[in-house]
């Protein structure tokens, strides 16, 4: 008998807490220590395995036979622990289950889809520059990069005005959720009663307009696709992981692009970049930073023997800069040939909103770049910290009209 | 190792080694092709390496799956007969010389 990850299997133990505050503050001299120590490693505090390389994270990204999200997808085991809410259709499901339910919001986020609303989605980021050159100082992350996606997606999912700021303060706690049962997930489960009530609601059929994203889920039942009642939890997917996400997305953007002025002044003079631009973002911050799979069966992974039931943890933001894998990993370039990054995950669960996320970058960038010259960072950036996402809760800039 | 050739929209061409069990796409940018974005990675979810394949070669690609045929509806550029997504043609030797055309726009 051996402990998980004992020196028998020789998996390296690391004495790190990667839900630490300390660590979110400043996540890389760790990701580093993390990649460089092995394939796989053992954290102790948490009693998981971890991958930090692109290519292990690559390689369980892409088993999810052995690597399952049926058992969650954060640190706590469904088979042994009881969800905080019913679990997820899609994010917590394995095929055949999961082929089911990810064929039903591909459809409903589908490239089709996304020319469908690429207008309005344009419209409305060109008024949302409106607005900011009227104030030339704001802070880019509640002014932009909340109230952007704010002012669509809550729109294009088909929600009611009403009570709308419950869906960021929701997406918090499911995201800090994920992590280990420190006080950034204590406290938001504490805290959720207000918001799960809200989304349950949102979530019903009745609640949803005609022709929105949450009426077409609702719709595939009728097609026989999902089950009745199954599509109010699917809609939930769409409030939990479609806006939080974005936010930080574009805020994750603009924070490139005002600390790096060459960059910025690169998308000026040629705006057709601004889709890689947002997309480089994606993998130089990578907003979901870490996910968890639990192993179905004893498996061998670059060498390490992990057992049956293990929480293997994935560092997506490790494996985006490992440089293995990407030139010049730490350096933010809008010409970068980005695909192949896993800022989206990569294989079954990859990101289902990821043309929403793109559609919503780019054209944000697009009408940022084509009417402000200079945007320059005015005051201290502070950071919003959770368990899963990485983002900032404020950062002021001060823009010049081009 | 088979090599296949992209013809971009301006008529110059590319000529690629690809090496064993590789995608169309994986070869394209693994060998920094403009014109192929594949922004997913290869998972078959976003329609950004669309290419239209030489009409000699197209009987010889094996059938496409639903999610592919679904994707292709949503191409920047026209869905036309001969329109594939590039991730999904697996380059086996039978396809060395296989000739494949870029689309104006993948976005």
């Amino acid at each position: 008998m051996s402990a998980p990850g004992s020196a028998l299997s020789g998996v390296p133990h690391l004495d790190v807490d990667p839900f630490d505050m300390m660590f979110f503050a400043d996540p890389y001299p760790t990701h580093e220590l993390l990649r460089e120590a092995g394939p796989v490693v053992y954290l102790d505090k948490w009693k998981v395995y971890g991958v930090a390389r692109y290519a292990e994270v690559h390689a369980v990204l892409n088993d999810p036979a052995t690597f399952c999200s049926g058992r969650g997808v954060g640190l706590s085991d469904f088979k042994k622990e009881t969800p905080w809410r019913p679990p997820s259709l899609i994010l917590e499901a394995d095929p055949p289950a999961h082929t089911r339910t990810r064929a039903v919001l591909s459809k409903v986020l589908s490239p089709t889809v996304m020319k469908q609303v690429r207008d309005r989605f344009a419209a409305a980021a060109e008024e949302r520059v409106d607005a900011l050159l009227d104030k030339r100082s704001f802070d880019a992350i509640t002014d932009l990069a909340e109230a952007y996606p704010l002012s669509i997606f809550p729109d294009a999912l088909g929600l009611k005005p009403e009570g709308r700021e419950h869906l960021i303060p929701y997406a918090s706690v499911v995201f800090n959720a994920f992590g280990p049962p420190n006080q950034l997930r204590q406290e938001a489960i504490e805290r959720s009663m207000p918001h799960q009530a809200y989304v349950a609601e949102q979530c019903q059929r009745e609640n949803l307009a005609p022709g929105g994203f949450g009426a077409c889920i609702h719709a595939q039942a009728d097609e026989g696709a999902i089950t009745a009642t199954e599509a109010p939890l699917l809609v939930r997917s769409l409030l939990s992981a479609g806006l939080d996400t974005t936010v930080n997305g574009i805020s994750a953007a603009v924070y490139c692009l005002a600390r790096f002025p060459d960059q910025w002044q690169r998308l000026r003079n040629d705006i057709s970049l601004a889709r890689g631009a947002f997309e480089e973002a994606v993998r130089f911050e990578s907003p979901v930073q870490t996910f968890f799979r639990t192993t179905t069966r004893e498996v061998e992974l670059s060498g390490a023997r992990i057992g049956e039931g293990e929480k293997v943890l994935m560092f997506l933001a490790a494996a985006n800069r490992d440089p293995r894998r990407w030139d010049k990993p730490d350096s933010y370039d809008i010409t970068r040939r980005t695909s192949g990054h896993v800022g989206f995950g990569s294989g079954i669960h990859m990101c289902v909103g990821q043309l929403v996320a793109r559609l919503e970058g780019e054209v944000m960038l697009t009408a940022l770049a084509r009417r402000i010259a200079k945007i320059e960072i005015a005051g201290e950036p502070k950071r919003r910290f959770n368990n899963t996402l990485r983002g900032l809760d404020s950062l002021p800039v001060t823009i010049t009209p081009a | 190792m088979p090599a296949i050739t992209f013809i971009h929209p301006d008529g110059n061409s590319d000529r690629i080694e690809t090496s064993g069990g590789e995608s169309a796409m994986q070869a394209a940018t693994r060998h920094g092709l403009d014109g192929v974005l594949a922004e997913c990675g290869g998972n078959t979810m976003c329609a950004t390496c669309h290419v239209y394949v030489d009409e000699a070669w197209l009987a010889r690609l094996p059938a496409m799956a639903d999610d592919e045929d679904a994707l292709l509806d949503g191409t920047a550029a026209a869905r036309l007969p001969n329109s594939r997504l590039s991730c999904q043609i697996n380059i086996t030797p039978e396809l060395d010389g296989l000739v494949l055309r870029l689309p104006e726009r993948q976005v």
